[in-house]
């Protein structure tokens, strides 16, 4: 039987108008950065942490912080969009481009494969087909708003990947596997797409 | 007039489903918070310490949904929600400007079997609450206000609520009302008030006040803390700490989504 | 703002979890499998955050429940409670 809606009187939510073509559908712009965490938020020393990309033949590359901070840096300005239907135009960012990550872990004899799993302190996961993350899709952020990336968003580096939805971007990431075959993450074995573009509204398994 | 019958708890109800209720009153509580009377329709009764969800649905579809505590005991056949204020929320700052008596809004509850007190259980209560935390916790106070006097003194309570300033709090004048009744004991602390002519605490609540305010742990007493998840973390642990049973320790935390 | 003054706790999800349980399921003690903490699932931590629903472990923060709705299914994950022992009444005789 299908659930007919009680319209609120006089209730329509707040959002400024946002320019036309700039939203995806079914989202409203938001000025706040809402802070979601499918957990506690992990503290790792930077003495500790690294990062690593991983085959399933048990290739691997890593880096400590240092070497990661070493690398290129690139200060992309993105517009975001969370499932949960806020988007927040013109974040601006600083970390290392996962192209450059992938092509020094392949030249370490790294296998490439079609799809990845991303992995994070506290044991959050989400997955992804390569494609999105290469070409200047995808970056290791360690920056945000020029300064350091905040332990509540992500800190001391999450994955950014602005074009799909915001889940995909993994908070206190630490590293990448690069699988033959799509192995499902944390939100994705719960319904959620497995590849998530905010364009094709693709938020739960089934989307087209 | 709904009952709420002792041996079928309410947590038991059939079917949660949303209805739409009937704005029959509002009141004015402080100037950030607003109680809405409701009439809904085929309500069973509920407990107190439940809530009930809202859901707010615009005329393009847009959606909101939030958790109000039920400030009413059990006995009223009309259910209270007193709503705070959140100034960048959603769904509050509609509640408070816009729904006037004679609104519809959809409700569904009552719902809850953990945070949730009956008069029928004897033995002391402590109650803690922080800022609005103090609504559910009202209407467990409301609830024992209506019971006869020998089962009020086999349920003696004391109240230790938090709030900012004497304006913040909520239900003051009913407080120092209910206060007059031996079996009942309130505490107020303010943490940011100017006023000299306040004399009564002036600080967080921390391990002293509890020890202070609490039924000493030989008396078994059970506790319900609610309010911003720190306070309730924070006063479940001293509370343990000083021997209450955490069983009997029971929290229930509000986040400020609004 | 930070996230952990947004937890909210098992008492937040009850809605939902009544529309999986068929009973409020608050009240209800879960054994985590990573590390046997018992606890009320009212008083487990909650990390939804519109989501869906997340219940953690108080004790060492394993995930003991995940509950997402998406159109046509409501998928449920109990794989961290190792036990629920949800309070009912007396057996009737049928």
């Amino acid at each position: 039987m299908a659930d007919i809606p009680f319209i609120a009187r006089g209730f329509h939510s707040r959002r400024p108008a946002a320019p036309p073509g700039r939203l995806p559908p079914g989202q409203y712009e938001t000025r706040d950065f809402p802070v979601l965490s499918a957990g506690p938020t992990p503290r790792t020393s930077l003495t500790t942490w690294d990062f690593t990309i991983s085959d399933s033949r048990g290739h691997s590359k890593r880096w400590s912080w240092y070497e990661l901070q070493a690398l290129p840096h690139e200060t992309p300005t993105v517009d975001i969009h969370c499932v949960t239907k806020w988007s927040k135009f013109d974040t601006k960012w600083e970390g290392v481009s996962i192209d450059t990550l992938l092509h020094s872990a392949h030249e370490a004899g790294v296998d490439k494969n079609p799809f990845i799993v991303a992995f994070c302190d506290g044991g959050y996961t989400t997955n992804l087909p390569l494609d999105d993350v290469t070409g200047g899709k995808a970056w290791v952020a360690f920056g945000y708003d020029g300064k350091a990336l905040p332990p509540e968003h992500g800190g001391p580096a999450r994955l950014l990947v602005p074009h799909l939805y915001f889940w995909k971007s993994a908070k206190w990431v630490r590293g990448l596997r690069l699988v033959p075959r799509d192995e499902q993450g944390f939100w994705e074995q719960l319904g959620y797409h497995d590849r998530g573009d905010p364009w094709r509204e693709q938020r739960y398994q089934g989307d087209p | 007039m709904a009952q709420n019958t002792v041996d079928q708890p309410a947590a038991a109800s059939p079917r949660l489903e949303w209805r739409v209720a009937k704005v029959v009153d509002v009141r004015e509580e402080t100037p950030r918070a607003r109680t809405l009377v409701l009439d809904v329709p085929q309500w069973l009764g509920h407990s107190a310490g439940q809530h009930v969800d809202v859901r707010l649905v615009a005329e393009d579809g847009y959606q909101a949904q939030r958790s109000y505590s039920i400030a009413s005991p059990p006995e009223d056949a009309r259910i209270a929600l007193t709503v705070e204020r959140l100034d960048d929320g959603e769904v509050s700052p509609y509640l408070i400007d816009v729904l006037r008596p004679g609104d519809g809004l959809e409700v569904r509850g009552p719902i809850g079997g953990y945070f949730v007190w009956d008069v029928m259980q004897s033995g002391p209560v402590l109650l803690v609450a922080g800022g609005s935390g103090i609504v559910p916790l009202m209407a467990m106070l409301r609830h024992h206000a209506r019971a006869d006097e020998a089962r009020r003194a086999r349920a003696p309570m004391r109240l230790l609520y938090s709030a900012r300033t004497r304006a913040d709090v909520i239900y003051g004048a009913e407080l120092a009302q209910l206060a007059d009744d031996p079996t009942v004991d309130v505490t107020l602390t303010l943490t940011r008030e100017a006023s000299v002519d306040w004399s009564g605490h002036r600080r967080r609540i921390d391990r002293a006040m509890l020890e202070e305010v609490s039924w000493p742990s030989s008396e078994n007493p059970r506790a319900f803390v609610c309010g911003p998840a720190p306070l309730v973390e924070s006063v479940a642990t001293q509370l343990v700490e000083l021997g209450l049973d955490p069983a009997r320790v029971r929290t229930e935390r509000f986040g400020p989504t609004g | 703002m930070q996230t952990e003054e947004m937890r909210l706790d098992g008492n937040a999800a009850a809605g939902t979890l009544r529309q999986v349980f068929a009973t409020d399921v608050t009240s209800a003690l879960t054994t985590c499998t990573a590390c046997g903490a018992v606890s009320p699932v009212g008083a487990l931590l909650e990390y939804g955050h519109g989501m869906g629903i997340v219940l953690r472990c108080t004790g060492c923060s394993a995930v003991l429940l995940r509950v997402v709705r998406s159109p046509g299914w409501l998928r449920v994950d109990t794989s961290g409670i190792a036990v629920m022992a949800i309070p009912v009444g007396p057996i009737e005789p049928h």
